[in-house]
């Protein structure tokens, strides 16, 4: 009796690890087509971000740091930079806003778990009359970062 | 006016610009509109004019001021937010009641530049006295500091701000002049209500402009600062107070 519940249990474990096994392999599978796991960033607007996408990865903290005191201290006012312009150009067209389950901001930085206070005071909406001088919205693209 | 050695020479360096080529023509105007990318410089310091005379008892200005910046009520009179509010002066000998716009000075030398901890409470190359949010830690210094009750301090979370007027909890704010209208070119609000549905008791303008309106009518007739015993030279002045 021992020995059948022994046994048993070995084809149960061993049908658990092959089952295993095979969602592993697929999983990776998956992965690698989309390029890892992650966040998928979508783009509404535009063809070309303001720099390169990769530098704006990788430095759009600093960029917007970096104007966000010559705005505030000197008065210089180009949208290139600004947080404003960022928020304009790729908040979501049916919600208005970069926060929220697919915001262009949220979306990234919940998954990196990245707090951003930003939006404690500037506001996460895009600006009605901005929208007007921006290129119309298209189908979203997703991007992987 | 004292200048720094650097204030001087950009001084020199454009009223050497604005020398006539030949006459009506010269390199750089002194005082002309900024591009976006240009810094604010000390060549022009912006103020206000206001003529408690034809000020009455209508609040154009307040509400034009708090629907351009976002500032929402939430029915706590106490703790609100106000960057302008109107302030009823009467004479007890005679019972004559005048009305006037309070904000902001912008005064030439801050008490809440002076006091603050962090740097966050700044003065503009163009004079506007502005809170630097970014670096601001809330200690409320500056309130305590200036003389004319001019600011806020934001105790509750704001939702719904504008997009040219950051606000958030747990900072310091005050009267901005409007800066981001003034960088675009145009006056600030309050000045702009008052002239349309007010009393046109308001004039905004370069102080440093000699041809400017504001100029001018500053040296055709006597105008005062609120608390001129404390030699803040403030930027904005009342008539008939």
């Amino acid at each position: 009796m021992r020995r059948k519940t022994t046994i048993i249990a070995g084809v149960i474990a061993a049908l658990a690890a092959g089952l295993f096994a095979v969602g592993m392999v697929r999983a990776t599978d998956s992965a690698a087509k989309s390029g890892g796991p992650g966040p998928v960033v979508k783009i509404h607007r535009g063809e070309q971000c303001v720099e390169d996408t990769g530098y704006m990865r990788r430095n759009h903290m600093k960029v917007i740091l970096h104007q966000r005191d010559k705005t505030m201290h000197q008065g210089i006012r180009t949208a290139k930079h600004s947080l404003k312009n960022c928020v304009d150009c790729h908040a979501d067209p049916v919600t208005g806003s970069v926060l929220g389950q697919d915001g262009f901001c949220a979306s990234c930085h919940e998954y990196a778990s990245v707090k951003i206070d930003c939006f404690s005071c500037h506001t996460d909406k895009a600006d009605k009359a901005a929208l007007a001088t921006l290129p119309p919205p298209k189908p979203a693209t997703g991007v992987k970062p | 006016m004292s200048l720094n050695r650097r204030e001087f020479i950009a001084i020199g360096g454009a009223a050497a610009a604005a020398t006539a080529l030949a006459p009506g023509l010269r390199l750089v105007e002194l005082a002309q509109a900024r591009s976006p990318d240009e810094a604010v410089t000390s060549l022009q310091r912006w103020g206000l004019l206001v003529d408690i005379g034809k000020c009455h008892d209508c609040d154009a200005c307040v509400t034009a001021c708090h629907e351009e910046n976002g500032i929402q009520s939430h029915g706590r009179p106490a703790t609100d937010a106000q960057w302008i509010r109107k302030v009823t002066l009467k004479d007890k000998q005679t019972g004559y009641v005048q009305t006037l716009p309070v904000m902001c000075q912008h005064c030439e030398h801050p008490p809440c530049v002076d006091v603050c901890p962090t740097g966050a409470s700044f003065k503009r190359a163009d004079g506007i006295v502005l809170v630097d949010k970014h670096i601001c830690i809330g200690c409320r210094y500056c309130m305590m500091a200036c003389p004319y009750k001019a600011r806020s301090f934001v105790h509750e979370k704001t939702t719904e701000q504008k997009p040219h007027a950051p606000r958030g909890m747990g900072t310091v704010e005050s009267c901005t002049l409007c800066v981001h209208r003034v960088d675009a070119g145009k006056i600030p609000a309050c000045v702009e209500a008052c002239n349309k549905d007010g009393n046109q008791a308001m004039v905004f303008g370069d102080l440093k402009d000699p041809n400017s309106a504001i100029t001018k009518q500053l040296a055709s007739a006597p105008s005062t600062q609120l608390r001129p015993d404390l030699n803040l030279n403030t930027g904005v002045r009342y008539r008939g107070i």
